[in-house]
């Protein structure tokens, strides 16, 4: 595979917006903006296959829809399976001549709770049987829809509805599952992790996981004021401040094999992480984390971050 | 218009096999299906015909059956022609998408060995699975022979995707009984199916030429007049059933109804039954009749929607109807299909006595002598002018 996609982009950022304005997202959401960019990213007709969750509910409240491109929402755990369908039946139209388009995209989106956690067979599923298409989890780091309760995307420390943050318990004690690294082992041809802030990073890897011949994956950082309690113009910075930390870095896998790690993260590799306790201050879920009884479990916390990030770093050969 | 015998193919199917050759002659462009016995052949011959080239369906083997689904859900907003078949559990994970397939009008074409529902595990027949998906939206054929679920395949997509009708249909067979059980079939020429079939022509699909948006979210002001419409849709599926039927029936000569009858003018007592029992019941009906015993039969095929008026009228004569039915409906009044049939009858002009009983659940036989111990008891409850609400016949009490 090419390492740069055919379009530039500065045609990229052209692109008409796929989501209107006028959507019911909360002031500040990552989401909107995540979606902005996978727009961006386009290269064609697309028809998008969207799981249950905020950005569905927000978007096509009836009579009303924010999308401008093909859009269908069947259940919170299927996007991947409802995606095969369609491409397959789209494939299987074409080859008999019954469809007038050459090519249509479909994009399968589904929240962290519907990929990390009660969509992932499909998921997985869908990966294994390898059909041409796109799957992007946008994280927000739990079930903000049902009111904020803890996912498999959850970070340790988080506070949410369902891990508090109490006496006895400093909100969740397990670690975040490693979607994209579960993904790649998959062995599709691509895997990529983004966020908003490295906008052009984002879009062209979304653009590189289109041109994949096969399943492409593309797991992005989206910040959730309401839930993270932080401030709603911070959406931004904070999801920069998680790749500078190390929560969230940007790297691209191919086939399974191939580990690179991308542009802002290797610049993060070379001035050094960030301590977490700087993502952390930002928002009121990792609050209680600064009370004198929970330093030794923040420096824990640390301790993992600073052990994945060097892995992360061996494995895509950067010193 | 009758198409003739020397263009029919005969053979001895089972009705998995039949139903996978109708799936094959009706030139789909998805089938998702997950393996799961008594059904599992009809996606195994399936397989066979793509690997050979014989269809140009995309068969797509998920990982689940909330899955297969789902992806039927996919493959027929987009505007394909779309099957699967399932059975017992396997239906029992698709349940939730079951009920998104007819809310969201997707004509999907769903056969199904109906089978036991755990637990005990049991892979044998009755109509548990068929009858807790009851309320999910389908339309429900269930077929007594080989023949009849290969032509009631065919005719499954003309119904599901008539206009006036979008709604997803499922065709049941009894698992092992049979599904694995061959029998003589006739089957159409591929051409004619393919005419009588034609093209699928969605209403509305997802297009990048004319963008829609499908599955929204509708709360207290719009939710209900969805199901309004799916509630009108569905209680219009019979007219377009008995228009495909006519069509069909001038090509071949076979046609079944809503149910069928057998020796009914004259009973004072009919049997209700549905799918394979409908065979025994018949020759019960028969060899009691010789005793003189006026016996007759309602061999029901349309489950959903219930054919409730058509039902009345040809059990208003009768002085008592027993139903034979294949699950059970826990801690209701009685059992589903009984339920049904008391509904229907509950406001006309004669109403005989119902007498429900619940047989064969777990594949246990439905004999003939089940038959008779059903009738023999029937006749006592006729005399005594009272009926218990339901009972289990051939069970260890």
């Amino acid at each position: 595979m090419s390492n740069k996609p055919a379009v530039s982009i500065k045609d990229m950022l052209k692109q008409d917006l796929i989501l209107s304005s006028g959507h019911r997202m909360c002031a500040g959401c990552g989401a909107p903006t995540v979606i902005k960019l996978m727009g961006m990213a386009l290269r064609g007709p697309t028809i998008v296959c969207n799981s249950t969750g905020c950005l569905e509910v927000a978007t096509t409240i009836y009579p009303y829809t924010a999308w401008k491109i093909p859009w269908i929402h069947v259940a919170f755990e299927n996007s991947a399976a409802v995606a095969s369908g369609a491409l397959e039946a789209i494939n299987a139209m074409r080859e008999k001549g019954h469809y007038k388009h050459e090519h249509v995209d479909v994009i399968a989106i589904g929240g962290d709770g519907g990929s990390f956690d009660i969509g992932f067979g499909a998921i997985s599923g869908a990966l294994e049987r390898g059909h041409d298409f796109v799957y992007m989890c946008y994280d927000n780091g739990a079930y903000q829809n049902t009111g904020i309760q803890r996912s498999g995307a959850t970070f340790t420390g988080q506070e949410t509805t369902t891990s508090w943050a109490g006496k006895v318990i400093p909100g969740k004690l397990e670690r975040k599952k490693p979607l994209a690294e579960i993904v790649a082992a998959h062995k599709i041809p691509y895997v990529a992790t983004v966020e908003p802030s490295n906008f052009r990073d984002f879009i062209m890897k979304f653009r590189k996981a289109l041109d994949a011949e096969g399943p492409g994956f593309i797991h992005a950082f989206s910040p959730c004021p309401r839930g993270w309690r932080s401030a709603t113009e911070e959406t931004i910075s904070i999801s920069r401040l998680a790749v500078e930390t190390g929560l969230h870095p940007l790297y691209e896998v191919i086939n399974g094999e191939e580990w690179i790690m991308s542009g802002p993260s290797k610049r993060v590799a070379e001035a050094g992480l960030k301590p977490v306790e700087e993502y952390f201050k930002t928002q009121g879920q990792f609050k209680h984390l600064f009370r004198p009884e929970w330093e030794g479990f923040r420096k824990k916390i640390q301790e993992q971050v600073n052990h994945d990030w060097e892995v992360l770093k061996k494995r895509c050969g950067v010193e | 218009m009758s198409v003739p015998k020397n263009k029919i193919t005969v053979e001895g199917l089972t009705g998995d096999a039949a139903i996978a050759y109708a799936l094959k002659q009706a030139d789909l462009d998805v089938l998702a299906a997950y393996p799961i016995t008594p059904q599992t052949i009809i996606v195994e011959d399936y397989q066979h015909f793509a690997a050979n080239g014989e269809v140009k369906a995309h068969v797509i083997p998920v990982e689940s059956e909330h899955s297969a689904m789902s992806a039927c859900v996919g493959a027929s907003a987009v505007g394909g022609r779309v099957a699967t078949a399932s059975a017992s559990a396997g239906l029992a994970l698709m349940w939730e998408i079951l009920y998104c397939a007819a809310s969201m009008r997707m004509p999907i074409v769903f056969t199904v060995a109906n089978r036991a529902l755990s637990a005990p595990i049991n892979i044998h027949n009755d109509h548990s699975d068929g009858m807790g998906m009851r309320d999910s939206g389908f339309i429900q054929l269930y077929c007594q022979s080989s023949q009849e679920a290969y032509d009631t395949t065919i005719m499954a997509f003309k119904i599901a995707e008539n206009h006036d009708v979008l709604l997803p249909v499922m065709v049941g067979i009894d698992g092992f009984i049979l599904s694995h059980n061959v029998e003589r079939v006739e089957m159409l020429p591929d051409d004619v199916v393919s005419k009588f079939l034609g093209v699928r022509k969605p209403f509305i699909a997802l297009d990048p030429d004319k963008p829609i948006t499908m599955g929204p979210l509708a709360l207290t002001d719009y939710y209900f007049e969805f199901k309004e419409q799916q509630d009108k849709a569905i209680m219009g599926a019979p007219k377009v059933y008995k228009e495909v039927e006519k069509e069909f029936a001038d090509l071949t000569g076979r046609k079944y109804g809503l149910f069928e009858t057998h020796k009914t003018n004259d009973a004072d007592i009919i049997i209700i039954a549905m799918s394979t029992m409908g065979g025994t019941a018949k020759v019960v009906a028969d060899a009691m009749r010789e005793k003189g015993d006026k016996v007759g039969v309602i061999r029901l095929k349309m489950f959903r929607p219930f054919p409730a008026k058509e039902i009345a009228k040809v059990l208003g004569k009768a002085k008592a109807v027993a139903v034979f039915e294949k699950a059970m409906s826990f801690g209701a009044a009685t059992h589903p299909l009984a339920l049904e049939v008391r509904t229907a009858l509950y406001d006309a002009e004669e109403r005989p006595m119902v007498v429900d009983f619940v047989v064969g659940l777990g594949g246990r036989d439905v004999t003939p002598m089940t038959f008779v111990e059903g009738i023999e008891k029937t006749k006592k409850y006729i005399a005594k002018g009272k009926a218990p609400m339901y009972e289990t016949l051939g069970v260890r009490k």
